[in-house]
């Protein structure tokens, strides 16, 4: 059995954090993720960061990522287990996990869970047939493989998630037909919009998308406008001929674990679904178990990173590890995610965390 | 905030003319236009501009803020800004067309004295530009920066081009 | 289907590998996962449903969605999105849940 003072579950933008503030913060670390790489998400992101200088603002994604790697690599206190995924995590503070088709067992006084989120699907006649992808997946093809997804494609969600991919596919050199929106406004960050509008993709806003169709792959949509109570309108309906539809229509918290683990989990819809209940320094109901990133809600990838700057601090100084200034850069961190979150975009995470931290996270209050 | 930039991406001229510098600096030469319409947590313009005439901000929430007599044209923030949302538009280039330094991350680069189609924010040819600079320095980091020459009177519409098909 | 200039990235491919898909030979690059190779070369069914016979594809590209399951080397239901291909690989078409007899 291996044993670690800390146990990150998940090589994103928040796990890599977590396992730098966790070793900063004096411990011993042990890092996990189920792909051969580490990064996540990152990885994929070829748009250039928002945020202040201290979430690396104006720097790519994929270049955030390298670094992150680099000086997670870097640091003898940290170990990094790739291609292993977490099974189950237990009150005796053991984590099961499958490494290559080997059954191991680790032991951690804490674990930061930062598993990230999967995308969301929605249902539509023909939504099964192949070319119907979700935007991480078209993402990967293009970004990680360099295969375009298809020829013209339809993206479904006008989130930062659909705005950012059309522009990439855009880049990619594939031709993006339109982007439907079901709400009468844009969700994602209005520049992101305008520079594909630029580009001339349009986007219809109350659309959706009723059906794809196809023999044996997507040969084309049917969209409809949709009025301000989200009915379709009769007779508006009609095709685009389009080879991928790409769903970019929200993401989900993978909780699986932290269900699994007896967490005490709230539905919050303005944090994406089911999280955990936890305290303003990211630790569960469950005492040895904290969390960071999309996991702990449905938000950006700065604000991923900064949250697993908290979780890593705070588990290592509620182990008790003292180097002098690990509660001084809990509070630094702590007061970033507030500076980032404080903005009118951020009012849906405040709300939502407003509404799990007004619910009591002891124990004994789970299994609502 | 602009309701039909909330609805279509495109912001409406009264939102433009908000952020528009007087006619008597435009007048006077390349300067940059902060086409940022929404309070989202963002500040490389203010950190990268070498004469500070983007004020640093107090809450990177805040709208940037330029101080237009500071400001020369030199097109880095045009660069550096995330949302690709800055324009440098220099209405003095020659008696008959304004110049304009829009960031471009396409492939291929368009070569220098070529033609393209000009284009406004929603997306529409609005007639030709001419393309008069690319600059892609290393610390550009892949945004690259694009010059082009337009009517005087497509200052204010042009924000982007596109390679080939003119004559339409 | 391969992207050969990008404004943004430099695609690092491994060296090409061949594979055998449905009988017929295919070519990918080390490195890559069997969608992705699939999906360079024109192949986007991937299996197809249990009762319907539907084709299916892949639709997460990250293992946890379960529309990519192939027969790979006679084992079925691999996950074709995040296994990697590698050299003289067979690969087939799955009818729906596959057989481990």
């Amino acid at each position: 059995m291996k044993t670690v003072d800390i146990c990150v579950i998940g090589g994103g933008p928040a796990g890599l954090n977590a396992a730098l503030a966790a070793a900063q913060g004096g411990a011993s670390v042990l890092l996990l993720d189920d792909a051969d790489y580490l990064g996540g998400q990152l990885v994929k992101q070829t748009h250039m960061f928002f945020g202040s200088e201290k979430q690396q603002a104006g720097t790519r994604g994929i270049d955030i990522a390298s670094t992150l790697v680099q000086a997670v690599q870097s640091i003898p206190a940290i170990d990094v287990w790739l291609e292993t995924t977490a099974l189950g995590l237990y009150d005796d503070s053991v984590l099961t996990v499958e490494q290559q088709g080997r059954y191991r067992k680790v032991k951690a006084k804490r674990f930061i869970v930062a598993t990230g989120a999967s995308e969301k699907m929605l249902a539509f006649k023909g939504n099964d047939l192949p070319g119907v992808y979700g935007a991480g997946a078209v993402q990967t093809l293009m970004n990680v493989f360099g295969v375009r997804p298809g020829q013209r494609v339809l993206m479904v969600g006008a989130g930062n998630i659909g705005l950012i991919v059309s522009y990439q596919l855009l880049q990619a050199g594939v031709k993006v037909e339109a982007i439907v929106e079901g709400s009468p406004q844009i969700g994602g960050y209005l520049v992101h919009a305008s520079k594909i509008r630029r580009a001339g993709v349009p986007i219809l806003t109350s659309h959706t998308i009723l059906e794809a169709y196809g023999e044996n792959a997507v040969e084309g949509a049917v969209i409809c406008e949709l009025n301000r109570a989200w009915q379709i309108i009769p007779n508006t309906a009609r095709r685009l001929a389009v080879d991928v539809i790409c769903l970019a229509v929200g993401l989900s918290p993978l909780s699986d674990l932290l269900w699994q683990a007896d967490c005490r989990m709230l539905y919050t819809s303005e944090l994406g679904g089911h999280v955990a209940w936890r305290d303003e320094n990211l630790r569960t109901s469950q005492p040895h178990i904290y969390i960071a990133g999309d996991v702990a809600g449905i938000e950006e990838a700065s604000s991923a990173m900064v949250e697993g700057a908290v979780a890593g601090y705070a588990a290592a100084k509620d182990i008790g590890l003292a180097p002098m200034d690990v509660e001084q850069r809990l509070l630094v961190a702590l007061e970033q995610l507030k500076e980032l979150r404080s903005g009118p975009v951020g009012e849906k995470i405040r709300l939502g965390i407003a509404e799990v931290q007004s619910v009591r996270g002891d124990i004994d209050g789970r299994h609502t | 905030m602009d309701d039909t930039l909330r609805r279509t991406g495109v912001p409406d001229k009264d939102a433009v003319q908000a952020v528009y510098p007087t006619k008597d600096r435009l007048e006077r030469g390349a300067v940059a236009i902060l086409e940022c319409f929404q309070n989202i947590p963002c500040n490389p313009c203010a950190t990268c501009c070498p004469r500070r005439a983007i004020k640093a901000f107090l809450d990177i929430n805040d709208p940037p803020v330029i101080d237009w007599e500071k400001c020369n044209g030199c097109a880095i923030c045009v660069a550096n800004c995330p949302g690709l949302a800055i324009f440098v538009v220099d209405e003095n280039y020659s008696p008959t067309e304004a110049l304009i330094k829009l960031p471009y991350e396409f492939v291929p680069l368009p070569t220098v004295g070529s033609l393209v189609q000009a284009i406004n924010r929603a997306g529409e040819v609005v007639g030709t530009a001419r393309v008069v600079r690319v600059q892609n320095p290393p610390n550009f980091d892949r945004t690259a920066v694009v010059h082009i020459a337009v009517a005087r009177e497509l200052a204010r519409e042009v924000r982007f081009f596109a390679l080939g098909g003119v004559g339409a | 289907m391969r992207i050969s200039e990008h404004p943004i990235l430099k695609f690092k491919r491994g060296k090409e590998i061949k594979f055998s898909y449905e009988g017929r030979e295919l070519s990918g690059h080390e490195g890559e996962t069997i969608a992705a190779a699939l999906h360079a070369a024109g192949v986007k069914v991937l299996s197809r449903s249990a009762v319907l016979h539907r084709p299916r594809g892949f639709f997460c590209a990250i293992g946890t969605c379960s529309s990519c399951l192939m027969v790979v080397d006679s084992v079925p239901n691999v996950r074709v999105c995040i296994t990697k291909l590698r050299e003289g690989m067979v690969v087939a078409e799955q009818l729906g849940r596959g057989s481990l007899a």
